[in-house]
């Protein structure tokens, strides 16, 4: 069977049914007053994996971080670290550092004293110290900087020392909220390869909040997508990416066409549905939806082919009249309105610097797409 | 130009006013305890006037015999006065703070919404006269006072406690009275310090109790310079509450500058007095100075 995404994988512990979770939330609720920020949620994360949490604003992702690190008691259900129940364990006996969202850098120590204060907490003898801060500054390229206070430290060297400081005492666990969202886009891709390979190196295991998808999808071996205090979708962000389960997770990542419609034919593999943007045949795994039910086709924009004349190799086409062109250098971007009024993205890879005969605005054009293109959602 | 010479008057304004309601009164206050006392009115001769001539007052100046401050010098009263007062002022202090920190700190944990209510009931006794409420303090420490009546109904003594006219009173209407001097700088430092920063510690490895002392109690420091400094000063030249609630056994100095000024009538040794008092008082105020630049300089 071909796989998602164009990665093979070798660590998966996910699937495999003998692996023991290093982390593990237990239907855990949290409540504060009558908000329910966190809502009866399971999950678990193992060994030396490199797990994001990605939601919007509010979802709940830094409750569930302060929760493992210690900070908040769940109001309902049980954690597992490694095995052993969290309840009732201080943050400091825990094998866990959290890199806060806020940085919480001690304003009255310089940047070396940040970062050595949690190794100092250990009873680590100074020239091992020492040599472990000259690392860490290393790490995060603030070498010049040991001396300085945080308030003479750009947002970005701020945060980069909060890093540092997580990661100085090489927790068994390391959660980070939001780590590299202050950092330009440069130094963020950069610092990303870099906590992969710590993280590699130091078989660390990485809990990671993030906004940003893209972060989410490059450093991530599984991604959670959150919602109102559950967890809409776990899995690899291939999975995540090709097969969201619901529109939310598919909206959620990347953009993505979505086409509503009734099933009028379901068979074994196969469903066809009829909307009023035309009428569809896409593949399922399995029994597909009953017929009559209403569903949603979703495809992303690179999957979409565009055409001036009407495909004759699938039945999956739709027309319309370019609305929008976006170069973006590496791929250009269409908006087409179809005929139903709806607006469908369709992403073309610049494949060469010239082109004949590019399409312009107000032209009318062909939108197709295979059957095993898109997902079908019933959500 | 004309906004230049604006800036520069408005830049100038607290000078003016240091000038004239500072520099000014000390230099008389130093005029009369220069001088030799004299049954008259004003009680004093002066050596020398501001309206002679520069070098008629450097030549005066030179000749100058400091008689006051060497008869203050020569009588163990007044030194035993001004150890006394910094005694009394420093216990003060410390037992101030000792009240006065967990107060803030637990006025600026409390909810958000509850701040200004606690606030406002530290400042509230200032609505009332200070004279009436260190008076009122009479009625409850002597003998047959509320307090002792109290201890008696709960059974804790058997006999009334003797602290009206004592130090101990003293110390109680200091604390009482300047509790709000320490409480308000130390809660705004509190107020402002990031939770997080507690969290952070302990997340790294601190008890919560080691947390509190590595960075609540060190972020605090500037604060509590500033709420010591509040009591201290005003405390060593305090007299109304030694007048009201001490006994004849406490010696303060600023009691002992009201009966040389208003009993004695001896306005020079009064201002000799004064003089020394604000010497003494200059040394932590610069070392207050100091320390406060350092926390701010290490607390941004
Ligand atoms: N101590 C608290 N008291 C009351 N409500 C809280 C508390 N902490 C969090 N919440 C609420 O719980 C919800 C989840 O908060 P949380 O901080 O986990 O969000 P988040 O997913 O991290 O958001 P963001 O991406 O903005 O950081 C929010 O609606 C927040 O208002
Ligand atoms: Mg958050």
């Amino acid at each position: 069977m071909p796989s998602l995404g164009s990665i093979r994988r070798s660590f998966a512990p996910w699937s495999d049914p003998d692996a023991k979770p290093y982390i593990s939330f237990r239907n855990v609720t949290k409540r504060f007053g009558d908000f329910t920020a966190v809502d009866n949620l399971s999950l678990d994360v193992y060994e030396r994996e490199f797990f994001s949490l990605l939601g919007p604003s509010g979802c709940g992702k830094t409750t569930l971080l302060r929760m493992l690190a210690g900070f908040e008691e769940p109001t309902e259900g049980e954690l597992y670290l490694d095995g052993q129940p969290l309840k009732g364990v201080p943050p400091h006996k825990r094998p866990v550092n959290m890199m806060f969202q806020s940085y919480a850098l001690f304003p009255h120590m310089s940047v070396a004293d940040n970062i050595a204060f949690g190794l100092k907490q250990d009873g680590m003898e100074k020239s091992a110290r020492d040599e472990r801060v000259a690392q860490m500054l290393k790490l995060v390229k603030l070498e010049e900087f040991a001396k300085r206070k945080p308030h003479q430290l750009s947002g970005g060297q701020r945060q980069r020392v909060a890093l540092a400081r997580a990661v100085a005492k090489r927790p068994k666990l390391l959660i980070l909220d939001e780590p590299l969202g202050a950092l330009d886009k440069k130094l963020r891709e950069e610092t990303q390869f870099e906590l992969m390979d710590l993280q590699q190196e130091l078989g660390l295991t990485f809990m990671i909040v993030t906004h940003d998808q893209e972060e989410a999808m490059t450093m991530s071996d599984r991604i959670a997508v959150m919602d109102k205090g559950i967890i809409a979708q776990t899995g690899t962000p291939a999975e995540i990416y090709e097969a969201p389960n619901s529109r939310y997770v598919a909206d959620f990542i990347g953009s993505v066409n979505v086409l509503e419609g009734q099933v009028v034919a379901s068979d074994d593999g196969h469903v066809t549905i009829e909307g009023r943007d035309g009428r569809f045949t896409g593949a399922v795994r399995g029994q597909g939806p009953a017929q009559g039910k209403t569903v949603w086709f979703a495809i992303r924009p690179e999957k979409m082919r565009v055409s001036r004349e009407k495909p004759t190799d699938t039945e999956n086409a739709v027309q319309g009249e370019v609305w929008d062109v976006a170069y973006l250098g590496d791929m250009t971007i269409i908006n087409v309105r179809l005929d139903s009024g709806s607006v469908v993205q369709a992403a073309m890879i610049n494949h060469s610097r010239l082109v004949d005969d590019p399409i312009g605005y107000e032209e009318r054009i062909w939108l197709s797409f295979s059957a095993d293109a898109g997902v079908v959602l019933d959500r | 130009m004309l906004r230049a010479v604006t800036n520069r008057l408005v830049i100038l304004i607290p000078y003016f006013w240091l000038l004239f309601f500072f520099l000014l009164p000390f230099l008389i206050v130093l005029r009369i305890a220069l001088s030799d006392l004299e049954y008259g009115q004003p009680p004093y001769a002066p050596q020398f006037s501001f309206s002679d001539g520069w070098e008629v007052i450097s030549e005066k100046l030179s000749r100058l015999d400091f008689e006051n401050f060497a008869f203050l010098a020569g009588d163990k009263l007044y030194i035993n006065s001004y150890l006394s007062s910094l005694y009394i002022a420093f216990v003060s202090t410390i037992l101030t703070l000792l009240i006065g920190f967990p107060l803030a700190y637990g006025m600026a944990r409390a909810p958000e919404n509850l701040r200004p209510i606690l606030l406002m009931m530290v400042i509230l006794p200032f609505w009332t006269s200070f004279l009436i409420r260190v008076y009122a303090w009479i009625g409850i420490l002597k003998r047959e006072g509320l307090l002792n009546q109290f201890l008696l109904w709960l059974g804790v003594i058997d006999a009334p406690l003797e602290i009206l006219s004592t130090n101990k009173a003293v110390f109680i209407g200091i604390v009482y009275s300047y509790l709000p001097f320490m409480v308000l700088p130390i809660y705004s430092t509190l107020e402002k310090m990031d939770e997080s920063l507690v969290e952070a510690a302990r997340d790294l490895g601190c008890t919560r109790i080691a947390a509190f002392w590595k960075v609540t109690a060190r972020l605090a420091v500037p604060g509590v310079l500033a709420g010591c400094l509040l009591v201290f000063i005003p405390a060593v030249g305090e007299f109304v509450i030694p007048d009201l609630l001490g006994g004849s056994g406490t010696l303060m100095i600023g009691k002992t500058l009201w009966i040389e000024f208003f009993n004695n009538s001896d306005w020079t040794v009064a201002s000799a007095i004064a003089m020394i008092l604000l010497i003494v008082l200059v040394v932590p105020i610069v070392w207050f100075q100091n320390a406060q630049a350092r926390a701010t300089e290490a607390g941004r």
